[in-house]
């Protein structure tokens, strides 16, 4: 039993520190620290300094440019980046599509698409969800019918993460629908810039453009941009979403989050004492604080239980629910910390260079907008209904 | 990192394991808990005579000079068992508060016993008015020629009942709440003016409230310097918690057991309970609860026996606080899911989710440490 980090874990760490504070832009880091508004050119330039560092594919093997960072490694850089303000990695292309390429691509397609990952060249978004898939996302619709040299794609995906963003898409599509649900889904790399195709906007209850829907009109896209083999997408998408779930805990994002929520409570004032002094705010906090230590031991108990290697079970679809729970939880209690201040809405103060005065506290304004937000993250990645149903079939054995 | 026990570590669980497994069937629990003693005096020897009672004490003493991570491994199983035998009061409560605070020559005359097991101690540090603050201490130590005077009234004494000494906390100086002036003193519960009023506890155990009507002590059953002993009450406090956080997973993991075993047998509108997404959700949420209790058991065990910091004091209102919620939320959830089987005494889940809530009530519950943690960490 040993709780601490090997001279070795400490050493690294030291780098990491030491990176980010000679190569992390500040004014980056000020829009992460403050929630405010990322663009994409900010998450451009981010991407390139991480690239040029050699550390932007933490996980892919290093003969394909990646680091090959240990779990407890990666574990480091999580929270440091937490710390520092680091924007939040887009996953679509470095760890969504890379290891499906990686795992079941042809050589050729590792040739074309890994280079243009770690390049920046390529911004990937993942075709997953419908209108009438979500939970049930192996009830997917849209249908590819092999013409020729090329797949005819028709139907809609949804809920595109940063999809107006993108230049490919990764899609599950139907290409066999004689057999089991599961059974007759392939996965298929699409160029955005194919003729059929149309991005629309979603604006999420906050205000925001983050996810879009993307229709799909007889789009041609060749035979060789098909991974692995027809009809056998489905493995290669569970796959996929075993990548996913590990992180989507955040705890590192947590402990940055209820750092934040601390400043502001000792700056917002209640009964004349800050609120970070209030009987009933300050425990509040404090239950928050001490669930989220709890549940970053119970991340480093998986961290050090896969470290020889292999993917976590069902264990983090637990720590899944449980991070996402924490982290709604602080967003919900930065809102309450701003009492009346919660309802005005001023866009800008959103913006990093807005130099006027404050109405109320230089961090409020996206605070509301924020806990909205965040309600998504215990509906994506697989709801943490879902998350349940994994963990009862997979551990319980219900 | 490393969140596996060592191969010592691991052979004193699996020891603890198979005398528990052996010894401490429901039924014969049930027998023992119904007993004068309120336990086994038979298993109690065959702890000592593992050298069990001797973990936390030095070589010289018998021990092995085990740590937070050791005794985290005996509690675990005796929590597994219900084990109703004094092994918190005598062996960590009374054991530590000797050895961190008694002179060489007390700790010779009452350590070996305890380390043994030859000599039962019990601890009384509550009173009627203190609820979980051991700060608070009106039970007075006046200075009568060479010795002292004692008099007061000490409150749920977990295993006085039936100790051979108590340990009990007297102000010499100072008032109520104050964290100066207290003292602590070694009784014989023979000593003329000590009372005890005996009751069995809700979960099974035994206890008595003690009433100290003109107690003359010696000098030496004072244990450290006077009036300093707040800081060692503390400490000592904090293994405990520790301990008791251990405990309580090992309860957590049998009533979890039982659960989802019950959820896969009782059939109901023609299939097992458990394909009921409601059980099988309130099943995963105790599982998970029952995780991050572990998590915090296993950080409360590696802060233990370290220096006091403000650090240790944190972690300790942190795993406090979450084993007892996760306690309650097992206890309840588990007795929901179990349905009326859940609530008769014949049945041992009901006994399982009442040591859980139990322990919520031993050294301060959730509540009492979250402003604990709250007051530690942001009043300032």
């Amino acid at each position: 039993m040993n709780l601490n980090y090997t001279p070795e874990e400490l050493a690294f760490r030291d780098e990491v520190r030491a990176f980010l504070e000679a190569s992390l832009p500040a004014d980056i880091a000020a829009r992460v620290k403050g929630y405010r508004r990322l663009t994409k050119a900010d998450h451009q330039r981010w991407q390139r300094i991480l690239s040029a560092q050699g550390w932007y594919a933490s996980h892919w093997p290093k003969a394909y440019g990646g680091v090959e960072w240990t779990p407890v490694q990666k574990h480091i850089w999580d929270e440091e980046s937490g710390r520092y303000g680091v924007p939040r990695s887009i996953p679509f292309g470095v760890n969504m599509v890379a290891p499906v390429i990686i795992r079941f691509g042809t050589e050729e397609q590792k040739r074309t698409y890994l280079p243009r990952i770690l390049s920046g060249e390529d911004w990937w978004c993942q075709g997953y969800s419908e209108p009438g898939a979500g939970s049930d996302l192996a009830s997917l619709k849209t249908r590819a019918v092999r013409d020729g040299d090329h797949y005819v794609v028709n139907g809609q995906k949804t809920w595109t993460t940063l999809g107006q963003h993108a230049n490919w898409i990764f899609c599950l599509v139907r290409t066999n629908t004689e057999v089991k649900a599961q059974e007759g889904i392939s996965f298929l790399l699409i160029d955005m810039a194919t003729p059929g195709i149309t991005v629309r906007p979603i604006i999420t209850l906050d205000g925001e453009h983050e996810v879009n829907e993307v229709f799909f009109e007889d789009v041609r896209v060749p035979v060789d941009n098909l991974v692995g083999e027809e009809d056998k997408g489905w493995t290669y998408a569970k796959y996929l979403l075993t990548y996913e779930r590990t992180g989507l805990a955040g705890i590192g994002l947590s402990k940055a989050a209820l750092e934040h929520l601390k400043a502001l409570a000792s700056r917002r004032l209640r009964n004349g004492r800050p609120l970070l002094q209030d009987p009933t705010f300050s425990q509040r906090i404090a239950q928050v604080e001490i669930d989220l230590m709890a549940a970053s031991i119970s991340n480093l108990r998986i961290i050090a239980s896969v470290e020889g290697g292999g993917m976590p079970g069902a264990e983090s679809s637990m720590l899944k629910v449980r991070g996402t729970e924490i982290r709604q939880a602080i967003t919900d209690l930065a809102r309450r910390a701003l009492g009346p201040y919660a309802l005005p809405f001023v866009e800008e103060e959103l913006n990093l260079e807005y130099d006027g005065e404050f109405l109320s506290d230089e961090h409020a304004a996206p605070l509301a907008a924020q806990y909205f937000n965040n309600r998504k993250l215990s509906i994506f990645g697989g709801s943490n209904e879902i998350q349940k149903n994994i963990v009862s079939k997979m551990i319980l054995g219900l | 990192m490393d969140f596996q026990l060592n191969e010592e570590q691991q052979m004193l669980q699996d020891t603890v394991a198979r005398l528990v497994r052996g010894e401490y069937s429901f039924e014969k629990r049930l027998a023992f808990s119904a007993s004068d003693l309120g336990f086994s005096a038979d298993f109690w020897a065959q702890l000592s005579e593992l050298g069990l009672t001797a973990v936390p004490f030095s070589e010289s003493l018998g021990g092995f000079g085990g740590g937070g991570v050791e005794v985290q491994s005996v509690m675990t199983e005796l929590g597994r068992g219900l084990c109703l035998e004094p092994y918190l009061q005598s062996v960590i409560l009374a054991g530590g508060l000797i050895a961190q605070a008694g002179s060489n020559s007390q700790k010779e005359r009452w350590l070996a016993g305890i380390a043994s097991g030859e000599q039962k101690a019990a601890v009384g540090l509550q009173e009627p008015q203190s609820f979980y603050d051991l700060n608070s201490v009106e039970t007075r130590a006046e200075r009568n020629g060479e010795g002292y005077v004692l008099n007061g009234r000490k409150a749920v004494v977990i295993g006085g009942h039936c100790a051979d000494l108590i340990v009990v906390s007297a102000r010499t100086a100072g008032d109520t709440a104050d964290a100066d002036g207290i003292s602590l003193f070694v009784l014989s519960p023979d000593t003329a003016g000590v009372e005890r009023r005996s009751y069995p506890t809700i979960d099974g155990a035994r206890g008595c409230d003690i009433t100290l009507n003109q107690v003359q002590v010696s000098a030496d059953a004072r244990l450290g310097e006077e009036g300093q002993a707040a800081g060692v009450i503390e400490y000592q406090a904090g293994r405990a918690i520790a301990a008791l956080c251990a405990e309580a997973v090992g309860v957590m993991e049998v009533a979890n057991e039982l659960t989802l075993d019950y959820l896969k047998q009782r059939k109901q509108f023609g299939v097992p309970i458990g394909k009921f997404q409601v059980l099988q959700h309130r099943m995963v949420d105790m599982m998970s609860e029952l995780e991050q209790a572990r998590s915090m058991a296993i950080l409360a065990a590696s802060v233990a026996d370290g220096d006091q910091s403000l650090e240790r004091r944190r972690v300790l209102a942190a795993a406090k606080n979450v084993i007892g919620r996760a306690g309650q939320f097992i206890s309840e959830a588990g007795i929901q899911s179990h349905g009326g089987i859940g609530m008769t005494w014949e049945y041992n889940f009901a006994h399982y989710a009442k040591r859980l809530i139990a322990i919520n009530h031993q050294l301060g519950d959730d509540d009492f440490h979250l402003e604990r943690y709250a007051s530690l960490s942001y009043a300032h």
